[in-house]
Formats: structure tokens, C-alpha cells, sequence
């Protein structure tokens, strides 16, 4: 065990594990995540905490964690690499685990160009790989400059990111590699809105092996609407929506228990695929739909480990 | 070269307000490369600048001067006795020159007549597009000769992100992706398996990060001593 977290202990049993996800607000009003995660507990291993998403600023993602530990729910602390330097990253790190937070994913961050400061200054002073090194050797006792770290190494289980839906396609699964390389434990992927897509992405993942290095979670994202599918489609970056998710979707009368039906569906599919070893299911906005969801999915209740 | 655009001439007009005789003085080197501040340039905004003021009613002489290189302070001897007579100079060369200018004449006031843009290359008629941010410490070596430092809008180094997609970046449709740009290209070298490897954390002390850069070579600085 390498954090002893809910989430990596889960995992490491083999079970099919279940996370979630809670976008801090834009206010200082903590009651907001202690009440999203209300709505999830019992449901999931661990949540993920969005580190000021899309480049908004928002209620920082470790504050949000300690909130949640104080709640009884497990956080997965997400770090960007757009805010901070690994001065001020490796300090967040330490401070995370001084409040007991042991998973922490670490990602580029979207760039704060689309965001409510377009005007200011990004870091980059580290890119996600480099941050997984780091917080890699962290958990082995030393800072990034080489300097020895002094007492108990802090204790973290590593996330990041993967994007099936970004190209280049075969390089997608190069760069899981590195990420493995660097000492990720696990990864989440972006939603998974083409199924076609994923597979051939899997499979060039199990040739590699890779499943067995990095535990694999694909990402399941409810749909609301038409809109907001073709909206992901068409406008945000990294992103694929298969023709015959809008066409259900279309088709549906009840749009919204079509796209709860769809996530189901999902799952159920993925908890067949060899290598896939849980869901995170984002539900951003929509977060009392996630017990619906894992229920009917038939992964409630959550195993004990 | 070292891309510039001329400042807008409202606020040139607005940095001139109060003077009646100023050198505008242009350069040889990029900024007439990049028609941002050469010999012709000089020549229009020297027209614009007398007749907005001959509108105003308040005259303003201007001497229109280009010398061969601001960066250089062997090239304002020639002016020197003409700097005398005006109230103040209009660089329109990059930061660099205008910075040189100011260090020339430490009694004049010195006035940016461009925006500095970046070191890049000119691709079409009218359109630029940088290419380096001088980090000092090249890594083309690695990236296939395309520069992720200046080219990656986030200036990563295991590219790339989760927001490249057909070949363009997340913050625009008109931006390459420079990771993919790298991809291509090393993909059509046959070294594309060089990108399994983890380009480590940079050492950011040989850019600006590590405070203002001096370089300093003593087989030229010994040299010149003898
Ligand atoms: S790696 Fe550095 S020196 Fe080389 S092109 Fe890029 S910014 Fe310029
Ligand atoms: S899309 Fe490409 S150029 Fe843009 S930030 Fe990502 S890696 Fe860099």
C-alpha cells in the first residue's frame, strides 16, 4: 500500500471502484461541497476535488478536501499545473497530507484563457508528467531539487489524466505510459461519449500491458441534454461524442432518464472490458443522480475493504 | 528576428503632447525586416504625426533619422549633434533598441513607438509567428527542431496535453499544436519512439526566471583587453 486511501485499497482488492466528482464553488461557502457530498456518500471510493476547473477561480481544491474529510468522505485532491510552481505545489502537497489527504491527481489544468481571468500569467513550471515525478519521489522523501525530505515521507496515491479522445490517437496510449513511467497509480479518462473510440484505445493499452501498471477508470458523464452533447462535440477541445449517443438523446422523450439509461449501459459494458478497473462518474451540477446511477448500475452496496 | 508593431498613433500622439521637436528615429535591423520600424516607416509616421499636430493647431517638427542599429552604441555617434536640438526621441525600434537609445542620451527623453512582440518568423505577407522565447537552454535537439517552450501554449515538455486535438491546440481552431507539430515531424523522421522518454523538469534558472541574463565571454572580453 502505497497511501492506504479508501480508493487504493479498492483497487488494489479488484474490485470495480467508483469515484466522484465535486467542482468547489465560486465563494468561500463550504457548506456547498460538505452538501454535494453528502448526496454521493456511501456511493463512491473517493471524490475528486477540481483545482480551480477551466481556469475559474474557485474554493481551493485542498480546503475542499479537508471539508470533505471532515464530512467522512474520502477526497481526491487535484493539482494543475497552470497556477503554481513546484515551490508552492510541493507546500500543497505537505499541507495535504498534514490534514489527511492521501490521493492526489495531478493534470496540466485547462488554459486560463477560457476561464474569468484571461489576462493573467500562466506557470507551466512543471507539465503533469514532471508533477507525477515529483510527487513520486515526494512519497520517497525528497523535494524535487534532490533535497532530502526531513521525518515520514507525506503518504499519496497518485492520479492523472488520460484522454482517449485527444489526439494523436496512438500516442494517447504512449502517454499513459509515461505517466505509468513517472509513477501514477491510477488514471481517470475524460467522459467516455464514444464508445468505438475507447475500445481501440483499450486494446492498444492491454497490448502494452499497460492495465496491469496503472489502474484504469473511464470517466461517465450523464447527459442532461441534445444541447450540451453537441455542445461538448463541437466546442470543447478533447472531446467526442459518438453520432449514436446524440441520436438516442434525440430520440428519447425523457432526455434526462435517457442519459442516466446511457451511463448505466456504460457501465455495464466496462465492467465486462478487460483491463478497466472502476468508473469516475462526473456528474458536475447533477451531483444526487450519482446514487441513481451506481445503484442501478448494480455496484451498490460499495464493498468493504 | 525580433517581431514589433507599431503603437496605435493616439497614444503615440498622447506620449508627444507636450514636445514641438522630436527625432523620430527608426532601425535597420528586424524592425525594418518586420516593416514595423524602418526607413519607410519612419517616413509615414513622421507625416502622420506633423499633419494630426498641424490639425491641432500646435505644429510639431519632426527629424526623421534611421540609423543602421539601435541595439548597437556605435551607431548613434551620427546623430549625436542632431539629439542635441530635439526635446525628445521616438524609437521605433524593438525594446532592445529603444532601451539603448535611452542609455545613449541619459538627458533625453526616450518614447517606444512599437510593441515588442516576439522572436519569431514572418510565414506570409503581413502575418508573424513566434518561435522562441531565448529559455537558454535550447532543447530543439529533442523536439524534432519545433520549440515547445514558445510553440505550446503551455510550455510543456511531455506533450501532448489532453486538449490537442486535429492537430490544434485548446486555446484556438488557428494554433498549431505544438506537440503534434513535434509528433509529425519526428514521426517522419523515425524517431518518434524518442518521445517515450520524460523530458525532465527544466531548469528555468537559464531564463529570465534566474533574474536578468549577462552573458559574458572571456575568449572575446581577454581578447579585446590585449
Ligand atoms: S528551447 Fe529555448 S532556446 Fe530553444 S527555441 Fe525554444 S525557447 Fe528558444
Ligand atoms: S494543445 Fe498542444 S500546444 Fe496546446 S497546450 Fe496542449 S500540448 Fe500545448
Amino acid at each position: 500500500m502505497k497511501a492506504g486511501s479508501n480508493l487504493e485499497r479498492m483497487l488494489e482488492a479488484g474490485h470495480f471502484a467508483v469515484t466522484g466528482e465535486i467542482g468547489p464553488p465560486k465563494s468561500w461557502d463550504g457548506a456547498v461541497v460538505q452538501h454535494h457530498a453528502k448526496m454521493m456518500k456511501g456511493y463512491c471510493e473517493s471524490y475528486n476535488l477540481t483545482d480551480n476547473q477551466t481556469a475559474i477561480v474557485r474554493l481551493s481544491s485542498i480546503a475542499a478536501g479537508k471539508l470533505l474529510l471532515d464530512a467522512e468522505c474520502e477526497p481526491n485532491i487535484q493539482i494543475v499545473c497552470r497556477d503554481r510552481n513546484r515551490i508552492a505545489m510541493q507546500s500543497d502537497v505537505l499541507g495535504a497530507a498534514a490534514l489527511g489527504i492521501k490521493n492526489i491527481l495531478a493534470l496540466s489544468g485547462d488554459h486560463q484563457k477560457f476561464g474569468n481571468h484571461p489576462y493573467s500569467k500562466n506557470v507551466y513550471d512543471v507539465d503533469s508528467i514532471q508533477l507525477i515525478q515529483m510527487l513520486d519521489g515526494m512519497r520517497k522523501g525528497y523535494f524535487q531539487s534532490g533535497e532530502q525530505m526531513k521525518g515520514e515521507p507525506p503518504k499519496i496515491y497518485i492520479g492523472c489524466a488520460a484522454n482517449p479522445f485527444a489526439d494523436p490517437f496512438e500516442f494517447r496510449v504512449t502517454r499513459l505510459e509515461k505517466k505509468a513511467d513517472a509513477g501514477a497509480d491510477f488514471c481517470q479518462t475524460q467522459c467516455l461519449l464514444d464508445m468505438e473510440r475507447f475500445e481501440r484505445w483499450m486494446e492498444l493499452v492491454r497490448a502494452r500491458g499497460l492495465h496491469k501498471r496503472i489502474k484504469i477508470l473511464a470517466g461517465i458523464t450523464p447527459l442532461k441534454s441534445v444541447k450540451a452533447a453537441k455542445y461538448m462535440r463541437d466546442y470543447v477541445a478533447g472531446m467526442m461524442v459518438s453520432d449514436d449517443i446524440i441520436q438516442r438523446l434525440e430520440k428519447a422523450e425523457d432526455i434526462k432518464a435517457e442519459g442516466v439509461q446511457l451511463a448505466i449501459e456504460q457501465i455495464e459494458y466496462l465492467k465486462k472490458m478487460e483491463g478497466v478497473a472502476g468508473v469516475h462518474i462526473m456528474a458536475i451540477a447533477w451531483e444526487e443522480i450519482v446514487p441513481e446511477i451506481v445503484k442501478r448500475a448494480g455496484l451498490y452496496p460499495r464493498p468493504e475493504v | 528576428m525580433i517581431v514589433a508593431e507599431r503603437k496605435p498613433i493616439d497614444e503615440i500622439l498622447g506620449f508627444l503632447s507636450k514636445h514641438q521637436k522630436i527625432m523620430l528615429l527608426g532601425c535597420g535591423g528586424c524592425v525594418t525586416v518586420c516593416l514595423a520600424g524602418g526607413e519607410k516607416e519612419v517616413g509615414i509616421l513622421g507625416s502622420e504625426l506633423a499633419m494630426a499636430r498641424a490639425k491641432e493647431g500646435r505644429p510639431l517638427e519632426v527629424v526623421q533619422r534611421t540609423i543602421e542599429r539601435q541595439c548597437d552604441f556605435e551607431y548613434f555617434e551620427g546623430i549625436r549633434h542632431e539629439v542635441k536640438d530635439v526635446d525628445a526621441i521616438l524609437s521605433l525600434a524593438c525594446g532592445i533598441g529603444i532601451q539603448t537609445v535611452a542609455e545613449a542620451f541619459p538627458d533625453k527623453v526616450v518614447w517606444p513607438g512599437v510593441n515588442t512582440k516576439f522572436l519569431g518568423v514572418n510565414q506570409n505577407v503581413g502575418v508573424w509567428a513566434e518561435r522562441c522565447q531565448a529559455c537558454g537552454q535550447c532543447v530543439l535537439d529533442k523536439t524534432g527542431g519545433i520549440c515547445p517552450v514558445a510553440r505550446c501554449s503551455k510550455s510543456i515538455f511531455n506533450g501532448p496535453c489532453g486538449g490537442s486535438q486535429h492537430g490544434k491546440c485548446e486555446v484556438s481552431a488557428d494554433t498549431d499544436c505544438a506537440w503534434a507539430l513535434i509528433h509529425d515531424r519526428l514521426t517522419r523522421l523515425g524517431q518518434v519512439d524518442s518521445m517515450r522518454e520524460i523530458l525532465p523538469v527544466k531548469d528555468w534558472s537559464h531564463s529570465r526566471d534566474g533574474g536578468p541574463r549577462k552573458l559574458v565571454r572571456e575568449d572575446l572580453t581577454l581578447e579585446s583587453g590585449k
